[in-house]
């Protein structure tokens, strides 16, 4: 049980607070409600790249890191496709440094054209790291865009082409900051050795005076139901062929979500789990494969991947893995089985709530779903699924009509050289 | 009117009194030391067995680290399925990792489920059976695997830096290939097994809300095996090349290159070393660092570009690693130097050097947080034979340290000519 206290200021911004003295530290998160699906379809990337602006000096404070580094603290921050989050983590005598500091940045930014010049270039930087100079890593920018039509899940946080970032103009950080940058759009948490009081003392003295902001009202398009098998063919230079497949798979505060995240548990939560026993074990079909899900807030999508084992046909593979999801839309799983996913789950959830920086955030996430006590009712919602509803949403989910396909081929002449250990 | 310009007021970190919780310890009736640490909120634990069977103790390339990957894929009883489902059910994650010097198994569990969960891990300790097939597969998909890392610049380069600095036959130096997977074979991991794991004394650590008998579970499942011998030290004499720079091409349309610098440094146990923590911390240790305010911050060469001592118990090294645009791989490789250069030829100023302090001392006080943090540090101390004094001796040097004794450690350390440098596109 995660105990927590909450509040509002007069301008809208959410505040939370977790209280515990048996740690020394004090955390203090910050959750805007803007993430890649808030995106202009021309200009992708753009909250992920703002959210590196954001370290780049606000209004009164030319650097954010170096005050905080002097209070022993240190900070981070990332990008999803709903949401951008802001945390750091210091001695709790020093936390109003941390007020002092997010209330400035949320108050507005310093907008200096250097650190866009070069948080574009860092960008571009890690566009090619993670995406460019790695076998297989362009798959999600074909997959996404296979998986989705029209909703903005379709490109990745990263951005859909280093171009997007490239073009990003200081007007375009000024308009996305009074945009999604305000209380109104905010959520503040604190957590660790703190007590409410300070904590509303502190909020009152740096945020109260911020300007509310135009609470930001989303209106997505509504992914259509998908009414056929998708597929798509790649070849690249890399040493094995793999296969993906994905299915559009419920929201997040739906009760198919918690039976999605069972079914990826069953399929391949372990060195016990059918995905891998039945194809990597028994038939070796594949040398490695995993079956997990995005968790996104709308509705996301349910993903197996693997590596086939050379020899093995793509279509062999492809078989394969589709009679696993027969047997488990046909056949009620065990109650053992069930039961050591739910374990799984207890156990994960427990060792998540050892740190504050979790709890932290946690609070914060399900605060922007709409009710911060969700976190308390997570593992009682996962008790409560049974068999019959595995089977159900597993018929729902592996539909094939539901299915998207990508066979990603090894160039031929790239698989035979594969295996040499000392590159010249 | 509130004032936003000036910071509020702080306790400076060098003012605080950092506290590592004290370890208990007791012994097994076989003689096999355990330290706990029992503390935290959450009904968890972590429990930890130490062999001495890192690849330090190999007699061919790869031995060790299939060994204790195997370790949990079948014993006479229990086939490897059977083995994972068992620990799955409970909801415990079992792990195993072999590093140079050690090999570990560790098991991260709720505190209610010892009693099911301890008996097979000592069936593993003393009953594993490396089954044919098992090996066959590990090869089989371990080869795969390789090849895909093969093609990233990052991976190539992290193994080459570690060959040039110690040598191809040294433990710190070798790494994995086919032929060393093909080479392997049942009785060469049967024999590791029984040499290192089934006859050689081990440690165990534990820590988090610990049952109240966990002494005697311990003693049950773990205190009655027969333990012959402790492991003897080896020596191993490092090789490194004689050739400094090296430029490679792995992937021809890389848009990227990976960017490695190393050079040897001492171990814990020499008296500049806590102190040339303070001076990597300045260099390139975080995000404050030089090498971040210089070549991502101000320049945007790459997303990020660190420097940090190796985790070494007997010899280390110091590097410096980064991803950094194809086209500027040289003037990063240039600026890396310059860094050194200035904090050769120019003290550190007082501000900078505080921040750095205290920054040190805060992650130090958030690294004090929780039951596993705290066993992590007591490992360290125990395991690299340091002085139970070592985490407040290493607070002290931190907040003594002066400027003049950081430009003496940059003038011994950062000296381009011992540095070996390695481009991989």
């Amino acid at each position: 049980m995660i105990q927590f206290d909450k509040f509002t200021l007069p301008n809208g911004l959410r505040v939370l607070v977790h209280e515990d003295s048996s740690t020394p530290m004090a955390v203090v998160n910050v959750m805007y409600d803007v993430g890649a699906r808030d995106e202009d379809p021309a200009k992708t990337g753009f909250a992920h790249l703002f959210e590196h602006l954001m370290f780049g000096g606000s209004v009164n404070i030319p650097s954010y890191d170096e005050p905080l580094q002097v209070a022993g603290g240190e900070n981070n921050a990332y990008t999803t496709n709903d949401l951008t989050n802001y945390y750091c983590q210091l001695p709790a005598e020093n936390i109003e440094t941390a007020f002092w500091l997010e209330s400035d940045r949320m108050l507005s930014l310093a907008f200096s054209k250097k650190s866009l010049e070069v948080q574009r270039k860092v960008v571009m930087e890690e566009f090619k790291e993670h995406y460019i100079n790695k076998p297989y890593g362009d798959v999600w920018f074909k997959m996404r865009e296979l998986v989705y039509t029209v909703h903005p899940y379709r490109w990745q946080t990263i951005g859909k082409e280093l171009s997007h970032i490239e073009k990003a103009t200081i007007n375009d950080v000024k308009k996305f900051f009074f945009k999604h940058y305000c209380p109104a759009n905010a959520i503040l948490v604190v957590a660790g050795n703190t007590t409410t009081a300070q904590v509303k003392e502190l909020a009152e003295k740096w945020f109260a005076n911020i300007p509310a902001g135009e609470k930001y009202q989303r209106h997505l398009p509504t992914e259509p139901k998908q009414t056929a098998p998708r597929k798509a063919i790649v070849k690249s230079n890399v040493p094995l062929d793999a296969l993906y497949k994905c299915w559009h798979m419920s929201d997040r505060l739906d009760d198919g979500y918690y039976a999605a995240e069972l079914i990826t548990d069953i399929l391949s939560g372990g060195g016990s789990s059918r995905l891998y026993q039945s194809l990597v074990k028994e038939q070796q079909l594949f040398s490695n494969i995993d079956c997990y899900h995005f968790g996104s807030t709308d509705a996301g999508i349910l993903t197996i991947e693997g590596k086939l084992v050379r020899g093995i046909s793509m279509e062999t593979a492809d078989r394969a893995v589709e009679l696993e999801m027969e047997k488990i839309k046909d056949t009620l799983i065990e109650e053992k089985e069930l039961q050591k996913v739910k374990n799984k789950t207890e156990s994960a959830l427990a060792f998540e709530d050892m740190s504050i920086m979790n709890r932290a955030s946690s609070l914060a996430n399900y605060e922007l779903l709409g009710n911060a006590g969700l976190i308390n009712e997570e593992l009682t919602k996962y008790h409560s699924i049974t068999r019959e509803d595995i089977r159900r949403y597993a018929r729902q989910i592996f539909d094939v009509n539901n299915c998207s396909t990508l066979y990603y081929y090894a160039e031929a002449d790239h698989a035979a050289g594969a295996g040499t250990d000392h590159p010249q | 009117m509130l004032n936003r310009t000036t910071a509020p007021p702080i306790k400076d970190a060098i003012d605080f009194n950092l506290q590592l919780k004290p370890y208990q310890k007791f012994t097994l009736d076989n003689g096999i030391e355990v330290y706990a640490v029992d503390a935290g909120a959450e009904e968890v634990m972590q429990l930890e067995w130490v062999f001495f069977a890192g690849n330090w103790y190999e007699e061919q390339n790869m031995v060790a680290a299939t060994t204790n990957y195997l370790l949990k894929n079948g014993t006479s009883g229990k086939t490897a399925f059977e083995v994972n489902e068992h620990f799955e059910y409970y909801g415990a994650y079992l792990n195993r990792a072999c590093y140079n010097e050690t090999a570990t198994l560790s098991l991260h569990c709720l505190s209610k489920h010892t009693a099911e969960l301890l008996p097979v891990v000592s069936e593993i300790i003393t009953d594993a059976v490396f089954p044919e097939d098992e090996l066959h597969l590990y090869k089989q998909n371990n080869k795969q695997r390789l090849s895909v890392s093969l093609k990233k610049s990052e991976f190539v380069a992290g193994r080459l830096i570690d060959e040039y600095v110690f040598g191809i036959d040294h433990p710190y130096g070798k790494y994995s290939s086919a032929v060393a997977y093909d080479a392997l074979n049942r009785p060469l991991l049967q024999s590791f097994y029984s040499k290192y794991y089934q006859q050689s004394k081990y440690i165990i650590f534990i820590a988090g809300k610990l049952p109240k008998d966990i002494a005697a579970q311990l003693n049950t499942n773990f205190g009655q095996m027969t333990i012959s011998k402790t492991a003897a030290d080896k020596f191993h004499v490092i090789k490194p090349a004689a050739e400094k720079k090296y430029r490679i091409i792995n992937e021809s349309d890389g848009v990227q290159g990976s960017i490695r610098m190393g050079r040897l440094f001492p171990n814990r146990h020499h008296p500049d070393f806590t102190k040339a923590t303070v001076l990597n911390n300045i260099f390139g240790g975080f995000f404050g660092s030089r090498l971040m305010s210089n070549i991502r911050e101000d320049k945007g060469y790459t997303y990020g570009i660190h420097s940090y001592i190796l985790n070494h118990q007997h010899e280390s090294a110091w590097m410096v690693s980064t991803e950094a645009g194809r086209d500027v791989c040289e003037p990063t490789i240039q600026e890396v130097y310059k860094e050194m250069d200035i904090l050769r030829n120019k003290p550190v100023k007082k501000d900078e050097l505080l921040l750095v302090k205290n920054y040190m001392l805060g992650s130090t006080l958030g690294d004090l947080d929780g039951p596993f943090h705290i066993i992590g540090k007591w490992k360290n101390i125990i395991l690299n034979g340091l002085p139970e004094t070592y985490f407040y001796d290493a607070v002290a040097a931190i907040k003594s340290v002066s400027a003049k004794e950081l430009q003496e450690l940059a003038n011994k350390y950062f000296t381009a000519a011992d540095f070996y440098e390695l481009v991989v596109i």
